[in-house]
């Protein structure tokens, strides 16, 4: 059998832990390949072994059958094995052309021969069907065409083999649905693909075969036809795990959020949120469906006083919080699970500890005339680890140490704690693996079955679909459509998101 | 994390010593004897009481400065206007110093508050100008010391004396100095300042680590963000932090106006306490403690480097040379971290 990648009996061991125990992974020419598993099993490590960036223990890689030391990313260029990362390394202001060549630019004379270069992409990108434009700059298009550049950029240096790491993240379900079909023409044109995900569903659709590992060993490799998505979910977590999220049907009461043609700018100072009407009950979960880049972001920052609202009012419990400080908006009962928990959901540089009470410092019994009471601090810490299940050495280890679903976690811990009227969480379980997500899911509808009002922001249809009594679509600063999720389904729901009326939407849903 | 706290510790120690040998091998290279040059520096700091004596009264302003860039840095600002901070609170000082009559127990205080009410306000121009404009802190704070050395030097020259370059000394009532602490120390210049500059530490640690303020502060610090989306006032805690580290900086200008000189004098440069206290702050990591150890090395060099010329025929910049070793030591930690990993993986 012919192999385009293998990888045997890998071993690789940081201070403390072994990341890769004895992991193999065969990757046979022209198939697409999936990589399982957990956040933190040992699925990037496998691919920067792969890639040059780490050197194992023990174990030894062939390529095409031939046993190759990759000792840096250049070798594992030479060898053609490229890799599409998770977050794009772009330069916004260049164009297609110059980000790819960036690095390796051919030059005639001493000047980079811009031209020549435009030509060879422009070939590759028709002969792989990527449709991109050489000549467009990076922050004019969009994010599924910037990871398709990523692809190119690969594919320009000679890559045989293409690691993709966790690509449809950031995409929307159309989007995907021409990732796939891109997939399967490189791989018709005698690629093989290296798929990282825990997506499931993803996998059965597009994969030939699976390499399942758990806690840094190698579970099984299995055909992907021979299998089914429960078998992969418990092989991936070593349980069952439920999928369908369990709730009873919401009973909506009272209005607790009221927003009514609230207008935002963004950075730019364009508006961005545009009129728009929302309401959400106590005891629902509201869903807001869009494609990243609608103004969603922005409509949580006007909610919770990080931006400033343009005009209209956004109440909470019938009182006006319009351009409250955030402290206020706190105070006013809103819990916020922020959509980047580095940037705003923790202090990383703080003990987990310290961040369990970040919006409740100053108040009683956490300080007292100004001075920090470290012993209440730490007890409420130290309950809410045990309560959230937040794996972590001591209440004393610093944020940045843990995992990202304990760091999420923790965020929710806090959050939930403080028993907020309205909760919002913007995409609460993203990079999450399905047990994290599972439990991150019976949190909000605990919540709501509490009778608190749950406003959810997704950019992943199944999150959307899952959880939500009640989907908002939101498009291009407006929502303009509400649907229950039994009474639609993925295709009415991406048409509606990318802007057509819900009668069109409808009317090709039923062709 | 362990060995995260051991690194701390580890780094500025063997930066001490890695600029110290560096120093001995510039002096074995320009043809001096480098343990002659090490003993001169050693009995020149504390070969009797009283170098002793000036040892401790230079390590004073040292903590002081230090402990106003490391305050600044715990919030994520570079306080590089120390030196302005200084100079202000030295004329503030000596001017009420001189002003007036009363008893100390009234005076006294008077003088070493208006000091770091100066610095306080010296450092809330870069506060205000960074939190309401953005104006990076480090462009003010430099223009801030200008404007403190000239407006000083003309103020001293046109109101406080007639066209003089030093003013009368301050009033006893308002002095720092001791006649038993200068008794016991052969005369050196020796002042009560040295216990304003351990409590001034103390008070750093107390708020950094124990207050709401500190947390407050520090969360700003690592992450702007997140303290905003918790709901802290990001400019007021950027404003408060100048202020403190400005009064810490004021302060050490008074050691130098009540304590160690009871006057002030027109200057033709920087003092360079408020300089080197970067450089005390730095390799103190940032903290009270380590401000303190800090400024007792730098203090100690700095004065046994005089006994240098005169009895190892080393000239005093040599000494200079070393804290800027050390300096860079401590600044390239990554290259001794990354050694004593490279040691440690050999060893297994």
């Amino acid at each position: 059998m012919d192999y385009a990648i293998e990888m045997l009996n890998i071993r690789k061991e940081f201070p403390g832990i072994v990341a890769n125990d004895d992991i193999t992974i065969q990757v046979k020419k022209q198939e697409i390949h999936a990589l399982l598993g957990e956040n933190g099993a040992g699925k990037s490590t496998l691919m920067n072994v792969l890639f040059g960036l780490y050197q194992p223990e023990k174990g030894e890689i062939r390529v095409e059958g031939k046993k190759a030391n990759i000792t840096d990313p250049n070798i594992a260029n030479d060898l053609g094995i490229g890799m599409v990362h998770q977050h794009f390394m772009l330069v916004d202001t260049y164009t297609v052309t110059q980000n790819i060549i960036l690095g390796s630019e051919p030059t005639k004379f001493g000047k980079v021969n811009l031209k020549h270069a435009e030509q060879e992409i422009q070939e590759l990108s028709d002969r792989y069907g990527l449709n991109v434009d050489p000549s467009a700059k990076i922050r004019d298009i969009s994010v599924g065409m910037q990871q398709r550049v990523e692809i190119l950029k690969t594919l320009y240096r000679g890559a045989n083999v293409l690691i993709l790491d966790e690509p449809t993240a950031v995409l929307t379900p159309q989007e995907i649905k021409e990732l796939i079909e891109i997939m399967n023409s490189l791989v018709a044109e005698g690629k093989s693909i290296i798929l990282i995900t825990h997506k499931l569903k993803e996998i059965m659709q597009v994969c030939d075969r699976c390499t399942v590992i758990r806690k840094g060993k190698g579970i099984d490799t299995l055909n992907v036809k021979d299998t089914n998505v429960n078998e992969l979910a418990s092989l991936m977590v070593g349980r069952e795990i439920s999928f369908k999220t369990e709730k009873k049907e919401a009973i909506p009461q009272e209005n607790v959020l009221n927003i009514t043609n609230l207008n935002v700018q963004d950075i730019r100072r364009v508006n961005i949120v545009k009129g728009l009407n929302l309401d959400v009950r106590a005891g629902e979960i509201v869903g807001i469906a869009g494609i990243d880049g609608n103004g969603q972001t922005e409509l949580v920052e006007a909610i919770t006083g990080l931006r400033k609202a343009q005009s209209g009012s956004i109440k909470v419990n019938n009182k006006d919080i319009t351009n409250f400080k955030p402290r206020k908006v706190t105070e006013s009962g809103i819990g916020h699970i922020p959509q980047d928990r580095h940037k705003y959901g923790l202090v990383l540089d703080f003990p987990i500890g310290d961040n369990m009470v970040l919006q409740t410092y100053y108040q009683k019994p956490f300080s007292k005339n100004k001075i920090l009471n470290f012993k209440e601090i730490y007890k409420k810490a130290n309950e809410l680890i045990e309560e959230y299940d937040v794996r972590t050495p001591s209440e004393y280890t610093k944020a940045s140490a843990l995992s990202g679903g304990n760091q999420q976690k923790a965020i929710i811990a806090r959050e939930v704690d403080r028993s907020p009227d309205l909760l919002i969480a913007a995409q609460p379980t993203r990079g999450l693996d399905v047990g994290a997500i599972e439990f991150i899911h019976n949190k909000l509808i605990e919540e709501r079955d509490k009778g608190k009002a749950v406003l959810l922001i997704s950019f992943e249809l199944d999150e959307i679909f899952d959880v939500s009594d009640r989907i908002a679509v939101m498009f291009d600063g407006q929502i303009v459509a509400n649907v229950k999720p039994d009474e639609t389904d993925e295709h009415e729901l991406g048409l509606l998101m990318a802007g057509s009326n819900k009668d069109e939407a409808g009317e090709t849903n039923d062709i | 994390m362990t060995s995260n706290r051991l690194f701390n510790i580890l780094i500025p120690i063997i930066s001490v010593l890695l600029g110290l040998i560096a120093g001995a091998f510039i002096m074995l290279f320009s043809g001096y004897n480098p343990i002659k040059g090490y003993m001169a520096l050693w009995s020149g700091a504390f070969g009797d009481l009283y170098f002793m004596g000036e040892t401790v009264r230079q390590i004073t302003p040292y903590i002081l400065t230090g402990l106003a860039v490391a305050f600044a840095f715990r919030t994520g600002l570079f306080n590089i206007g120390a030196e302005g901070q200084v100079i202000v609170g030295w004329l503030a000082a000596v001017w009420v110093g001189l002003a007036f009559d009363a008893p100390m127990i009234v005076h006294l205080p008077l003088a070493v508050l208006a000091a770091a009410a100066a610095g306080a306000l010296w450092g809330f121009v870069p506060g205000i100008l960074k939190a309401k404009l953005g104006v990076h802190e480090v462009i003010v704070t430099i223009m801030m010391n200008y404007i403190a050395l000239y407006v000083t030097n003309e103020l001293i020259r046109s109101v406080l004396t007639d066209n003089l370059d030093t003013t009368e000394s301050i009033s006893a009532s308002a002095s720092l100095a001791s006649e038993w602490l200068q008794g016991l120390t052969f005369f050196s210049r020796m002042h009560y300042g040295i216990l304003i500059a351990l409590l001034a530490a103390i008070i750093m640690w107390f708020i950094i680590q124990r207050t709401s303020i500190g947390y407050e502060l520090k969360s700003v610090g690592y992450n702007e963000h997140a303290s905003k989306y918790a709901g802290m006032n990001v400019s007021k805690n950027i404003v408060l932090s100048m202020v403190i580290a400005g009064a810490f900086a004021g302060l050490a200008g008074a050691m130098e106006g009540l304590g160690t000189y009871g006057s002030i004098s027109v200057m033709s440069g920087f003092t360079n306490l408020g300089f080197d206290g970067i450089a005390v702050a730095l390799l103190g990591a940032n903290t009270a403690i380590g401000v303190v150890l800090a400024a007792i090395l730098f203090g100690t060099l700095k004065v046994g480097a005089v006994n240098m010329p005169t009895v190892a025929g080393v000239p005093t910049e040599l000494v200079d040379i070393i804290i800027a070793l050390i300096i860079f030591f401590v600044a390239s930690s990554y290259i001794i971290r990354w050694a004593i990993l490279r040691f440690k993986k050999e060893e297994k």
